[in-house]
């Protein structure tokens, strides 16, 4: 274990603390690893937790949770774990099932299991923890409670903070559990799943590099060869660095039959307008299908003729679609089919896409829906004009090879 | 020297930040502060960095940074140049290798701190170039086959305005702290370590101001705790008393940058004025 994996004092290894707090955390759905809690009882091993539940708060946070989204959701496991705080619904259901079936899981050691198992039902293991919190509170310090480290603490356990403050509260006196139970974090929770960094990472590949702009590097074969029609005197080229010469247009469906993905949706688009290595990058929306205009804007008001679009966006601009394709027949295949009453188009939606194909020369349509529902009508008939992908990682590195 | 951080004269520290750079010292892995921007993210270096008395070294990252350039740069130009003239030995190319801020931490022969500020400025991949120097505190400068390890491992503190994602990887070995936005009696203990001398009255109206501009819905930027330094600074020099600051706002300029804030705020104003 030299690879800077944390090291632990062997006693600890017996003595799972906490280690139903880990899976808690784990069920409420905190990405917290193996590597990070063998961090946190290290940080516990050396004494620096003291016997005081505030510091074990703080250990616990800056040691598990790597993201101020995640705080809330630690506040509220640490509150219910040390208190029986009552947590909020989202999270009631997975202590419910952290309740359930706590153990046995397959990670353990039996000599793990039979210490957890000493802790008999949660009532217990709840006063247990109640009863230390109370004495924490009161401020005796008998340390080994907490982490057993025979008082090697550098601090010393005089005051429970020393000269510190407190955020989000008065001074003086509040337990951890309290500050937990605050909730001071709540506003910075994001309920996201599939991560905006897997997105960014596929978007990357999309690139085709050239040289332009402020010449910065050294260029050897033109170094070389001016020096040596100086006869031997240096004289140093400078060229542009490589950079990316792609310019990429990103055309939404909102609204209607694409609500449940709008999340889905927005991150694909936070992902790619961060994604800094575009040369060039717009974003615009449509329901349901491209008529006559596309919108700047989701709630649609500002509006840009698709027909300006083309003029304006040159000819190799990688156009990615995001939409469920998913609507009634006519919207794509009558004159005047457009779901929105204000939209007017004398020409089908069938005739629009067929302009874009025919104008752009790279496409791809991402589809959020399941690839084995895409028997629907509209779907097919979209997926003719357009090569469609599933929006899941995979499609969208499909798309991306497909777009290069 | 002082073994733990517990946060300055001028710089305060809540617990749950001492704890977490008392942790990141013990344990000796890097430390990840995030937060808005004004939060003091940068200076907490300095401040971590003065308290346990050990020299700072810098690292601004910026979008076109490489891992390697905070460890070291080998300036083949220079040394081209110098060929030319012949002024210096060019044989001896030691001295075209230049450390970064990471590369002297390392070089350094007592304890340090070394800042890598606003990471999340540079390519998605550069945390993950850092990986190994950062877990291993050596590294090799390839043109001198020269190989450089802390004999005392820096405390490493690294900001990120989040502006990206960091991979998983690079989170697992650091410690993490988001410095929240200070509650009002914090705030008023910082603007009380920069401006000593003002009045408390004006500082707690010009303090119930700022939180009352910040919470203004439609304000694209809130105005952060340097800005309300700076602006309780210009209130002190401008001898204002305490009605102006309840009927207006002066110096706005200090604490909203955006034309649109500004707008939004007039905005305010008026719906005031009706009612």
């Amino acid at each position: 274990m030299s690879d800077g994996f944390p090291a632990i004092e062997p006693g600890l290894r017996h003595e799972p603390l906490f280690l139903d707090f880990f899976y808690l955390l784990r069920e409420a759905g905190l990405p917290v690893s193996t590597w990070e809690w063998l961090t946190f009882m290290e940080a516990l091993a050396k004494g620096l937790a003291a016997a005081d539940l505030m510091r074990v708060y703080a250990l616990a946070r800056a040691t598990l949770v790597k993201d101020e989204k995640h705080y809330d959701t630690f506040d509220q496991c640490f509150a219910f774990y040390f208190a029986g705080t009552r947590p909020d619904a989202g999270l009631r259901k997975a202590i419910e099932q952290w309740l359930d079936n706590p153990l046995p899981r397959p990670e353990l050691t039996p000599e793990q299991l039979e210490a957890l198992q000493r802790f008999g039902s949660l009532d217990e293991l709840r006063e247990l923890f109640e009863q230390r919190l109370k004495e924490q509170q009161e401020r005796h310090d008998g340390g080994n409670k907490w982490v057993g480290t025979g008082g090697t603490s550098p601090f010393g356990h005089g005051g429970v903070h020393p000269e510190g403050i407190r955020v989000g509260g008065s001074g003086g006196g509040q337990s951890a559990v309290q500050v937990a139970a605050q909730r001071r974090f709540r506003e910075y929770r994001k309920d996201i799943t599939l991560d905006i960094r897997q997105l960014s990472l596929a978007l990357r590949r999309l690139r085709r590099l050239g040289r332009e702009g402020r010449r910065t590097e050294v260029n050897i074969d033109g170094t070389i060869q001016k020096t040596a029609k100086n006869a031997g005197d240096l004289e140093i080229d400078f060229m542009a660095p490589r950079e990316n010469r792609l310019k990429v247009c990103l055309l939404m469906d909102v609204g209607g039959s694409m609500d449940p993905f709008a999340e889905l949706a927005s991150r694909l688009f936070s992902a790619a307008h961060g994604a800094t290595h575009f040369h060039e990058f717009h974003a615009f929306y449509f329901h349901n299908c491209i008529y006559e205009k596309v919108y700047r804007d989701a709630a649609m008001r500002d509006g840009l003729s698709t027909k300006e679009l083309m003029r304006w966006l040159p000819k190799d601009t990688r156009m990615i679609y995001l939409g469920d394709a998913h609507m009634a027949p006519y919207e794509l295949s009558a004159p005047y089919g457009a779901i929105s009453y204000w939209h007017d188009n004398p020409e089908t939606g069938l005739t629009w896409l067929g302009r874009l194909r025919d104008h752009f020369s790279h496409h791809a349509w991402l589809n959020p829906i399941p690839k084995n529902w895409w028997r629907h009508p509209t779907i097919r008939d979209i997926g003719d004009v357009f090569p469609m992908y599933e929006l899941t990682l995979e499609g969208l590195e499909e798309a991306i090879a497909a777009l290069q | 020297m002082l073994s733990n951080f517990t946060g300055t004269e001028s710089y305060i520290a809540s617990v749950e930040l001492q704890e977490a750079v008392n942790v990141a010292l013990a344990l000796q892995r890097p430390l990840l502060v995030k937060g808005e921007p004004g939060t003091g993210k940068t200076l907490l270096a300095e401040a971590v960095a003065e308290q346990l008395d050990r020299p700072l070294f810098r690292w601004h990252v910026k979008s076109t940074s490489r891992a390697q350039d905070g460890l070291y740069v080998y300036d083949a130009v220079q040394r081209l140049h110098d060929s030319r003239f012949g002024d210096k030995d060019v044989g001896d190319i030691r001295q075209y290798i230049r450390f970064g801020g990471l590369g002297q931490a390392f070089r350094h022969e007592a304890p340090s701190v070394v800042l890598i500020d606003e990471i999340d400025k540079a390519d998605l991949e550069f945390p993950n170039d850092l990986l190994h120097e950062l877990d291993r505190m050596s590294f090799t400068v390839s043109e001198t086959g020269d190989t450089h390890a802390a004999v005392h491992r820096p405390l490493v503190i690294i900001t990120s305005n989040n502006e990206k994602e960091l991979p998983d990887a690079f989170l697992r070995r650091c410690i993490f702290h988001f410095i929240a936005f200070p509650e009002p009696e914090l705030m008023a203990r910082i603007v009380k370590v920069h401006h000593p001398l003002v009045r408390a009255s004006l500082v707690d109206e010009a303090i119930a101001r700022f939180y009352w501009l910040r919470s203004l819905p439609d304000l694209r930027k809130r105005p952060s705790t340097s800005e309300l330094i700076d602006w309780i600074g210009a209130l002190e020099r401008g001898g204002l008393d305490l009605e102006t600051i309840t009927d207006r706002v002066p110096y706005l300029g200090t604490l909203l940058k955006k034309e649109q804030d500004l707008e939004t705020l007039a905005r305010q104003a008026q719906k005031k004025g009706r009612r």
